[in-house]
């Protein structure tokens, strides 16, 4: 079997988009917005959404240009998410422009009403949410019902003009205003959640149960390989802070950063990070490439980057001492992001599980 | 302290006496609360007269089963717990007679919060280079300075603080110990808010505030050396409290793998495990250095108990919010709060995971403890130092 090597670096391309996305959330966002903004009945940041989905064409990354798209592609997508996670934005390019968009991507396109749907949230016009809850993983759903019951924790619901409903009767858009979005109080304050009521809703059949869930699964292991790269973002932050903290912070008459005991931690954490971006940017190129080792580059991206995420964050917050504990310093909102999306798109666990079945290391009978 | 100290037997009658003189169903909480420090069953292994009898510390367990049995009400620690944990042995040791009288027995039955004013911005782990002036008046000391992550200052009526009264000495050598009224019209509270939401803790701005000399623990330019016994007892109080089986952080934890098998997974099942192996095992060191210290102060060991606590907190909390799975990913309630007990296992999964974050940092972070059990404990030789003979005011900032 010959396979050829991923493409694990960044072209010129990426790293240009990549600093016209950092430099548009360098002016846009900040800490005490950012938190006076997750206590508000707006926890997310729409006027950054339309500068970065519509302004800047971000949001159809992922979509086909016959489709209203930019025809770009994960890779593409990916830097998009790892500044994301650099900013702890409140936006949801993970749950529309990926999750939602990759969904739809997995259905008919000819289909009209899934390519109009497709070119609105191309078009940063609309966002949708993909209705089941922001802990499932690719192999996570079991379909029931109909348009019925409730939905828990969907990340971005409430900022969604659209509701992609996979149940036993088939994938259905349902518009925001046929639903019951109840916000719920998120560990991560920068990405909402709320459960969706489904009673009494109306909506549009886009596919039969069967491809349905197969366009789901593509949305959510797209997602959660994609998330591997906000994870990178979120890690990365963590440590170029920690570095710069420690450098400049005396205490006995030195700065911190010169003990050996932070340095070698430090130094532990960027051989993570380094070794995240492997996996990350080895995952945003299979998906982009439809490699059949898909499945494989996203569980091990994610069984990996949602920890080096965490361990970044919680030493951000260690070595920053009692500073770090304090609700003004910006740490905590990284820490809440990274636990969080460690539990979200299937967890680590779920993760290790498929890499046992790919790869044929099966537990003890 | 009489020559025989009481046995184990005569704690469990006089703690008898005490419930049939007082039997808590019929005596409001601070007058049984106060009677217990009358009848020297408070903390036994103080003197008589201030709350014990003298008795060793181990067989204060015989006394407060003896009263939790019979509903008896206790001090909630949680409120008080920089009194009972750090002021207290500190006042004990050091403090006049006059002062053990007036301060010990409020402290002990929880009519007077304390707060500790210790660390400041520019002085945390480095505390010994604090730059709170006490300046002499007279027959008091003027204190101007700014304190930071004041746990329960804004319940406190009395502090425990150091400053700074001769900056033209190194910085180990010019620190004076006070006990400073919180009510002094020049202490000034701010709450600070945490990562969990809430103000447990408080910027503290302290300008022109009177302290009479006769509120001094301890000897002038000796501060340091009193500051030891509190930091030696904090890092104990923090990580030495003794706890029943599955008492502490994995309770909950262990609690919602019971009551909720859906959430099961073999991934999980086998971390939970092994961190409850350590938390046992944690529980049983703990132990076994109460039985070591018996009735004597804390040394350098109590510090490792503050690690293994504030590791097993974190990685506990952590596995927790992990196990909820969609649950997990909430949190029960942000809003900004000033809380009448510090609460390190209550609330939520989230809360008790963030709260914890504070475990390897208050107290002395782990970073800290490390250096203490390697240079105190192991006797490995200290990095080289630049800052111990240089006067404080010359230190770089
Ligand atoms: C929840 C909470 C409650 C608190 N309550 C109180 C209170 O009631 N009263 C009070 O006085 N204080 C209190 N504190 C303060 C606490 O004691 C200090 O935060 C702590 O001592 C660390 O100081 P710092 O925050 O200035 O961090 P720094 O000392 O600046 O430390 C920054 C980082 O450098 C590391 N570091 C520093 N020196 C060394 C070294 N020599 N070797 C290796 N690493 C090192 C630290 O471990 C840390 O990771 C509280 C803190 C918290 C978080």
């Amino acid at each position: 079997m010959t396979e050829t090597a991923p493409d694990l670096l960044y072209s010129e391309a990426e790293e240009d988009l990549r600093a016209a996305v950092r430099s548009l959330l360098a002016d846009r966002t900040d800490t005490p917005s950012a938190l006076a903004r997750a206590e508000s009945d707006t926890p997310y940041d729409p006027r950054l959404w339309q500068a970065l989905g519509a302004e800047m064409e971000l949001a159809g990354l992922l979509v086909p240009e016959k489709l209203g798209g930019q025809g770009a592609g994960h890779r593409e997508a990916a830097v998009v998410l790892e500044e994301i996670g650099r900013s702890v934005a409140p936006v949801p390019y993970l749950t529309s422009s990926v999750v939602a968009t990759e969904t739809l991507l997995g259905l008919d396109t000819t289909n009209a009403e899934v390519a109009s749907l497709l070119g609105e949230l191309a078009s940063g016009r609309k966002t949708a949410a993909l209705a089941v809850p922001f802990s499932y993983g690719p192999d996570s759903l079991r379909l029931r019902g109909g348009l019925d019951g409730i939905v828990r924790t969907v990340a971005d619901a409430a900022t969604a003009d659209v509701l992609l409903v996979p149940t036993g009767q088939g994938l259905y858009a349902v518009e925001a205003d046929q639903v019951t979005v109840t916000a719920l109080t998120p560990l991560d304050l920068t990405r909402p959640l709320a459960d969706v009521a489904l009673d009494g809703a109306r909506g549009t059949l886009l596919a039969d149960a069967d491809t349905g869930r197969a366009a789901v699964r593509r949305g959510l292991l797209a997602g959660a390989g994609l998330l591997a790269s906000e994870q990178l973002g979120v890690a990365e932050w963590c440590l170029t802070e920690t570095v710069a903290y420690t450098r400049d912070r005396k205490q006995f008459n030195r700065p911190v950063g010169s003990f050996q005991a932070l340095k070698h931690r430090m130094a532990q954490l960027w051989l993570e990070v380094v070794s995240a971006r492997a996996a990350a940017r080895n995952a945003a190129d299979a998906l982009a490439t439809g490699s059949p080792q898909a499945p494989l580059a996203v569980a091990v991206a994610q069984a990996y980057c949602s920890r080096v995420a965490v361990h970044a964050a919680e030493e951000c917050v260690q070595l920053h001492g009692g500073i770090g504990m304090t609700w003004e310093h910006p740490a905590h909102l990284y820490l809440k992001r990274a636990k969080s999306a460690q539990g979200a798109l299937g967890s680590a666990g779920e993760h290790r599980a498929s890499v046992a079945e790919i790869v044929g290391l099966p537990g003890p009978a | 302290m009489s020559e025989q100290q009481p046995g184990a037997d005569e704690l469990l009658a006089r703690t008898r006496e005490l419930l049939a003189a007082h039997p808590p169903a019929t005596t409001e909480a601070v007058d049984f609360l106060k009677a217990r420090f009358d009848a020297g069953l408070a903390w036994v292994h103080y003197p008589v007269g201030l709350g014990g009898l003298g008795a060793p510390r181990s067989f204060q367990p015989v006394v407060d089963a003896e009263l939790a049995a019979a509903g008896a009400p206790d001090n909630d620690p949680r409120r008080i717990g920089i009194g009972l944990g750090m002021a207290a042995p500190t006042v004990l040791k050091y403090g006049t007679d006059e002062q053990k009288r007036r301060f010990l027995r409020p402290l002990w039955v929880g009519e007077e919060v304390w707060c500790q004013l210790f660390s400041e911005p520019g002085a945390g782990s480095d505390l010994a280079a604090l730059g709170t002036r006490a300046v002499r008046d007279g027959d008091h000391w003027v204190v101007t300075g700014q304190k930071v992550w004041t746990s329960s200052a804004h319940l406190a009526r009395w502090a425990i603080l150091i400053a700074r009264t001769d900056p033209d000495l190194p910085k180990h050598q010019g620190i004076t110990y006070f006990i400073c009224d919180m009510t002094d019209p020049g202490v000034e509270v701010r709450p600070l808010r945490q990562i969990t939401g809430e103000a447990e803790f408080n910027e503290v701005f302290l300008t022109d505030v009177r302290i009479p000399d006769a509120h001094r623990l301890g000897e002038v330019g000796d501060g340091w050396r009193v500051a030891q016994t509190t930091l030696m007892n904090e890092r104990v109080s923090i990580g030495g409290m003794r706890l029943p089986r599955e008492g502490g952080m994995i309770g909950p934890v262990a609690r919602t793998w019971r009551e909720r098998p859906e959430l099961r997974t073999h991934d999980l099942h086998q971390r939970l495990l092994t961190l409850w192996v350590e938390a046992e095992v944690a529980r049983l060191t703990g132990e076994r250095l109460r039985q070591q210290l018996v009735a004597g102060q804390p040394g350098p060991e109590g510090s490792g108990m503050k690690l293994a606590f504030a590791r097993l907190n974190q990685e506990i909390s952590g596995l927790e919010v992990e196990l909820l799975g969609q649950e997990g990913l909430l949190y029960s309630d942000w809003t900004m709060r000033r809380p009448e007990l510090v609460d390190f296992t209550g609330r939520d999964a989230g809360y008790r995971y963030l709260r914890s974050k504070g475990n390897s940092i208050e107290g002395g972070t782990s970073e800290v403890l490390l250096n203490i059990v390697a240079e105190r404990v192991l006797g490995l030789p200290a990095e080289p130092r630049n800052d111990k003979d240089v006067a404080w005011k010359d230190l770089a900032r």
